[in-house]
């Protein structure tokens, strides 16, 4: 509802300026902070909201025994993520979120799993117990090291620009995505197509 | 730009790439190990768009971009695999598809 207000607010409040007589100049960079900045509670508020959700979900799709329920979990944390983005200003990253991750990849992911018709998960008999401490150990090792490099640089990360900077608009990606990184562009392009041809070869059936 | 440390970003994307990490290393499901393998690219891409915006560099956003578009290649490709497999060992618990094994 929050993030639903805050767009278009965003995409209200130009509009009813140009529609006054007085003839006001445009702003040139319309981002949510300038509608709502100056208040850190509220801003750490909506952070610590989605944040809860993300992790929530995110836990929620490992432990889950049913894949649809584990499906529906994810969805819940792209959306979660999008808003986090939201957040962050990066207006256009939070839509490609939406439609791309929780629209597209998660249609095929439901489609399949509804194809395959599995139940949920049975549990192993013998060597469960190893394996998944095994798995954890391993995890909490990893974690261990990310957050020990994470100890380690948080003094010299970097601290916000002064003022507010276009990264995130739509405008903003597209001319860089269309100038400076054009050829990756076009390597995408290739993936993309590999893609194709190998889902349709791979998941054909073969009629001899 | 924003009241938020940089920090609460790269600490809550840490945590959820950990839970992805548990998730792939403990299920048998090959199709949820596939969903949290989106849910590590997925903290990636927080912790990428995090410096881009603060550091005011697009270049973030584009990598964001590339990684999503290669998640979606990897998604059509990963899920043909798992139908094809289904197919010819009825099962997709990865624990029961040992033809490798010697």
């Amino acid at each position: 509802m929050f993030i639903v207000g805050s767009v278009s607010l965003a995409l209200s409040v130009p509009e009813l300026r140009g529609s006054n007589r007085v003839v006001l100049p445009v702003p040139e960079i319309r981002t949510l902070s300038l509608y709502f900045s100056d208040d850190m509670s509220f801003e750490l508020i909506f952070f610590l909201i989605l944040g809860v959700i993300g992790i929530g979900s995110a836990v929620a799709v490992v432990l889950m025994k049913n894949p649809i329920a584990s499906a529906m979990s994810l969805v819940i944390h792209f959306v979660a993520l999008a808003g986090l983005y939201l957040s962050l200003n990066a207006l256009f990253m939070a839509a490609i979120q939406v439609l791309v991750y929780a629209g597209a990849i998660m249609v095929l992911v439901v489609f399949v799993i509804m194809l395959l018709n599995l139940g949920t998960e049975q549990k192993l008999r013998e060597n469960l117990f190893s394996r998944q401490s095994l798995g954890i150990f391993l995890t909490l090792v990893f974690g261990g090291g990310i957050l020990f490099l994470l100890s380690r640089t948080l003094l010299e990360s970097p601290t916000a620009r002064e003022g507010v900077v276009d990264t995130g608009s739509v405008q903003a990606i597209g001319t860089a995505l269309f100038t400076d990184y054009v050829y990756p562009f076009e390597m995408v392009s290739l993936i993309l197509l590999a893609a194709v041809v190998g889902a349709v070869v791979l998941a054909k059936v073969r009629v001899d | 730009m924003n009241g938020i440390p940089l920090e609460y970003y790269l600490i809550l994307s840490a945590v959820i790439f950990l839970i992805g990490a548990i998730g792939v290393l403990t299920r048998r499901n090959a199709i949820i190990i596939f969903m949290c393998i989106e849910l590590m690219l997925n903290a990636v891409n927080l912790t990428l768009v995090g410096f881009s915006q603060y550091m005011g560099d697009s270049a973030g956003q584009i990598l964001v971009l590339m990684v999503m578009t290669v998640a979606a290649a990897e998604a059509a490709v990963g899920l043909a695999i798992v139908l094809s497999l289904f197919r010819n060992k009825e099962t997709i618990y990865l624990d029961e598809i040992n033809l490798l094994k010697w």
